[in-house]
């Protein structure tokens, strides 16, 4: 058996000795090369685009403007499978180049050249002409009366306002002797920053179009460039190579449409567009900033009577995946501490900045913020340890969502808080870091995760799976779910073996996506690749073993019921005698004069269920009071995945999760001019991404309880080792210097200003 | 890909010389990593390049005759950080420099280059200005040698007259001789950044170790250039090595440094971080020279 053995990677050969190929490296030499001229405003019309002069450039192909785009066919970006509802379908506001700018960095003009360096003189060569509007970048001015209008359709700027009610939490307050524990949390726009920034190439062959791009979403893709060129879904092709991570910024349709246009205006031939990193920062996606105004009222045995929340999250100037990110993180709220009187409102507000897509842990990092920055607040305020406190009042287990109908079946949270708390010698340190007076202090601080795996019942949850049978009993494997870095490759072929019965050297999972092959799937995202690839593995690899086994009753004149496959042989269940190798039957099955057979199988699965993913961080920082500096001394995160498939890719996932949260936490902001509403620090210098030399060593845990809704007891990880570990290094900061920073991330800016205000600066 | 003009290079100083003498328009490229970066930026799209890089007579550290430490222009970042007379006599320039950038950068970076960028932020620049650092430029009319305060003009700008390359960093045995130094780089990350504000300080204590003989202090990033805080050093000058001593100088650099308010950091965390830095600097400088301030850091 595989599962559960840290077996080494699919790629890992390839990609360290640099033979796996990407897709710049695919891309013919002769293709053109695109570049997007953005907008230098942040809210206005293009009034005119003077291109004579780059047009005279050397090497320059043609420049497509705004106004060259005649049929107006708007399309949706959001990676989410699409919806036969019209209702639920996600918002088409974007065109392929447009001429009402929304944000500083809007896409108005392509430019087509033989090369880079003609592209780029060709962009600072090209005049354009505004009429400017007033501008708007902060989500409560945007939702103001007498605020700059960004889409005609959503007066006020509100993209959707959702709510819950549970309870009543007007009559809940008047409860006597309740304490009341007010604050506002905020996180800002933080970019998602993986190694190859998005690319993407096009062109025609025939009738249809064939786009090869850096996503995680080959159909979706497939089916957005179909609806931004207003042509059949079925003139379009998508490959898929083995990208360079996504993180949730390749989740989204970024320039598949453009480019894909572009190629058809130039009758076909190969165009390229490669996006630069400073591009990636402004133009692709970023994380919502949200910001969370949560009062709770807390009884004095330390339970709640009563709490609400408001979000704001911020949509950037256009909806890409919208609403669903604020109201994940709401729908946490009511669950993580449940509680009977809850008000939850959360508001999704367009405003003039980059836009907001997915991003690792989809509005959960940011709720996990809010709240558990607020829990330690409670905790403090109710004189209670932050651990007893969490213990008390966390969703215990048997708890039962009546929306999603997710149990949880275990006691995770304890669990999880246990083993991470023995991992970092939790109780000591907490006492030792006490009431300290000097300068340079410690603390310790622990924040828990909410998750839920996958989008049922929201959205569609399918995944298909294809197994063809080699002649010498080797099976390939195709997924729509795909391989984005996280060993989704390896988790798939560990899955396959098993489930088949053969030698995991027998199983060659195909990585690349090609939507004219691969079986449909819509792509990695919501930590949903091994739990719903499992179930279509698991399903589609009993399919082919029926098959095979009918094949090998005739070969064996065993019934099927006698037989099964191991370890590649087919084996009589009696006595356990191989009765033939599956390279043996297949080899018969393909060349048999009388008989012969392609065996292979085909499955959709289905999945109506989604499971809960829990977990927690507890950070140990060391705080240089007069130098506004956290140093992060030690953090461990313990997760209930499930089942781990292999324990070395889970801890690799974990540690790359922390990583990620120990730059929300402590460096990683998207600052924006308010004068110009430009992104003022673009670019990796000045983007605080945080490196290896500000990681201590990185600790995961885990607590395996087999997820019964799942094919191999598994469920996410992909998202949630990000989810808790901001508010874990605020709270162990909040230990050791009493300042309750609420504005992440906590960089010397923001600690200057909290420890000024809180006199603990020297003269 | 680049948007490069053409590339010229050099054989000799004397060829670099002519070659930019012969293209008056011509931006030097050493290392490369700043030139290139501007190029790919747009700032320096189109330029023509003259390449010293392979000037192996600007590379090495050396004591001259006068006993001065002597570093080529072209030497790399890492060389400095492990060359043993770095090590012995100025051994704050090799940690200083250490902290630029990443692996990567050090190895390729220059202090010519670094120096004749003309930034604020140059992790070498604010240690040479403590050490009273001398540039030495070679140009058509021959060798000339300013103090580096004079080489910086203004952010961006330095005194490098056309036909111009610099040769050498010279640090005088009167700057060194008997001082120990420290620098600290305060950025927002722990690598790969550039400084929010550099402050280098270095000391000499009387032979008993109980004064302060001389004190210089030089910031990056207090100013559009890096700069020295006369003040401070003049306050410290004479007093007793002790706590008070490194508050009041400390203090007395706000008298000097003129920080900017910008996104990158607001005026009062720069002069909030300016005064600890000095403290921590001169501290730890006073303990490289054998002297020891009472309390415990602050």
């Amino acid at each position: 058996m595989y599962v559960g053995k840290s077996v080494t990677r699919t790629d890992a050969y390839d990609k360290v000795t640099g033979r796996t190929r990407y897709t710049d490296d695919l891309c013919d030499r002769g293709a053109y090369t695109a570049r997007v001229l953005h907008a230098s405003i942040a809210h206005g019309r293009v009034v005119s685009i003077d291109i004579s002069e780059a047009e005279k450039i050397p090497g320059v192909v043609r420049i497509f403007t705004c106004f060259d785009v005649k049929e107006k066919h708007y399309f949706p970006t959001a990676g989410h499978p699409w919806s036969t509802d019209p209702e639920h379908q996600d918002v088409a506001d974007r065109l392929v180049l447009t001429e009402e700018v929304r944000f500083y960095g809007d896409d108005i003009a392509a430019v087509v050249a033989e090369d880079e360096v003609s592209a780029a003189q060709a962009l600072r060569a090209i005049k354009t002409e505004y009429e400017e509007y007033s501008f708007v970048l902060d989500v409560q001015e945007a939702v103001k009366e007498g605020a700059p209008q960004i889409h005609k359709d959503y007066p006020g700027n509100i993209l959707k306002h959702t709510t819950i009610r549970k309870g009543n939490y007007e009559e809940a307050v008047k409860e006597p002797g309740l304490v009341r524990v007010e604050g506002w949390y905020e996180t800002p726009a933080v970019q998602h920053c993986h190694i190859e920034n998005f690319i993407c190439y096009a062109q025609m062959e025939g009738e249809r179009i064939t786009v090869t791009a850096s996503t995680q979403i080959p159909h979706i893709v497939r089916r957005v460039v179909g609806q931004a060129l207003g042509i059949d879904w079925g003139r379009v092709r998508v490959i898929k190579p083995y990208i360079g991570g996504g993180f949730g910024n390749k989740q989204d349709v970024l320039y598949e449409p453009l480019c894909a246009w572009l190629s058809m205006k130039l009758g076909g031939h190969l165009v390229k567009l490669n996006v630069s990193r400073e591009e990636t920062f402004v133009c692709n996606r970023v994380r919502h900033a949200i910001r969370s105004h949560i009062i709770s009222w807390v009884r004095p045995d330390g339970t709640y009577a009563a709490r609400k929340l408001e979000a704001y999250s911020d949509q950037g100037a256009y909806a890409s995946h919208g609403h669903s990110i604020a109201a994940k993180g709401a729908g946490a709220f009511p669950q993580l501490y449940p509680c009977e009187n809850i008000e939850v409102d959360a508001y999704t507000v367009f405003t003039n900045k980059p836009v907001g897509g997915a991003m690792r842990g989809y509005g959960i990092p940011q709720a996990m913020w809010a709240a558990e920055c607020h829990t330690d607040e409670v905790a403090a305020r109710m004189g209670m340890d932050p651990v007893a406190f969490r213990r008390k009042n966390l969703m215990p287990k048997g708890y039962k969502d009546p929306f999603s109908k997710n149990e949880l079946y275990y006691d995770s949270f304890n669990q999880c808080l246990d083993k991470a708390m023995e991992a970092i010698g939790y109780e000591r340190k907490y006492k030792e870091y006490q009431n300290q007076t000097g300068m340079i202090r410690k603390g310790i601080g622990v924040s828990v995760f909410w998750y839920n795996t996958a989008v049922w019942p929201i959205s569609l949850e399918t995944s298909s799976c294809r197994m063809v049978l080699n002649q010498d009993g080797s099976v390939q494997v195709q997924l729509g779910e795909t391989e984005i870095g996280q060993g989704a490759d390896t988790a798939f072929a560990q899955m396959t073996a098993d489930a088949l019965g053969v030698l995991l050297k027998d199983v060659h999972v195909v990585s690349c996506q090609d939507t004219d092959v691969t079986p449909f799937g819509t792509g990695a995202y919501a930590s949903r690749q091994t739990y719903t690839a499992g179930c279509a593995i698991r399903q589609t690899a009993s399919l082919l073993k029926e098959r095979i086994l009918t094949y090998a009753r005739d070969l064996t004149r065993m019934p099927v019921y006698n037989l099964d496959i191991k370890e590649g042989n087919i084996v009589r269940i009696t006595d356990g005698r191989i009765l033939m190798t599956l390279g043996e039957l297949s080899s018969e099955a393909l060349y048999s004069m009388t008989n012969s057979q392609h065996l292979t199988a085909e499955s959709t699965a289905q999945i109506k269920s989604n499971a809960y993913s829990f977990g927690c961080t507890i950070a140990e920082v060391e705080v240089d009071i007069p130098m506004c500096r956290v140093k992060l001394l030690d953090i461990v995160n313990a997760h209930d995945a499930g089942t781990l498939i292999n324990p070395a890719l889970a801890e690799a996932q974990v540690h790359g999760g922390m990583s990620m949260g120990i730059g929300f936490g402590l460096s990683e902001r998207l600052l924006f001019d308010e004068k110009t509403g430009r992104t003022l620090n673009g670019s990796l210098l000045d983007y605080k991404l945080s490196t290896f030399m500000d990681h201590p060593r990185l600790k995961a845990v885990f607590v395996e309880n087999p997820e019964p809704t799942g094919a191999f007891g598994t469920k996410a990880l992909g998202e949630p080792p990000v989810c808790s570990v901001a508010p874990a290094i605020r709270n162990a900061v909040y230990q050791a210097t009493g300042a309750a920073v609420n504005e992440a991330p906590l960089n010397p800016h923001n600690l200057f200003l909290k420890f000024s205000e809180e006199g603990l600066l020297p003269d | 890909m680049y948007d490069i003009k053409a590339l010229y290079e050099a054989e000799s100083i004397e060829h670099a010389v002519q070659l930019l003498t012969e293209h008056p328009g011509a931006q030097i490229i050493a290392g490369g990593s700043d030139v290139l970066v501007q190029i790919r930026e747009g700032r320096r799209a189109g330029a023509e390049l003259v390449s010293i890089y392979g000037l192996d007579e600007m590379r090495g550290v050396s004591l001259d005759e006068e006993g001065a430490v002597r570093i080529g222009s072209l030497t790399s970042f890492s060389h400095i950080t492990r060359d043993p007379i770095i090590q012995k006599y100025i051994r704050v320039l090799g940690e200083a420099v250490d902290m630029v950038g990443g692996p990567q950068i050090r190895n390729i970076g220059t202090i010519g280059g670094n120096t004749c960028n003309g930034v604020t932020s140059a992790d070498s620049a604010s240690t040479l200005f403590a050490w009273d650092a001398v540039i030495e430029l070679t140009g058509p009319e021959g060798v000339r040698r300013l103090p580096i305060h004079e080489f910086y003009i203004k952010a961006g700008v330095v005194d490098l007259r056309p036909g111009e390359l610099q040769t050498a960093v010279i640090i005088p045995r009167k700057s060194f001789a008997g001082y120990q130094g420290h620098y600290i780089k305060y950025a927002m990350r722990e690598a790969m950044d550039i400084a929010a504000m550099g402050c280098s300080v270095n000391v000499k204590l009387t032979p008993d170790k109980s004064r302060v003989e001389e004190a210089r202090i030089a910031y990056g990033v207090a100013g559009p250039v890096p700069m020295r805080a006369h003040s401070a050093e003049q306050a410290a000058k004479g007093r007793a090595v002790s706590e008070e001593t490194c508050r009041i100088f400390a203090q007395a650099v706000l008298e000097d440094i003129r920080p900017r308010d910008s996104w990158r950091a607001s005026r009062a965390l720069r002069e909030h971080i300016a005064v600890v830095l000095a403290e921590r600097a001169f501290k730890e400088a006073v303990r490289r020279c054998g002297g020891e301030t009472d309390e415990q850091t602050v």
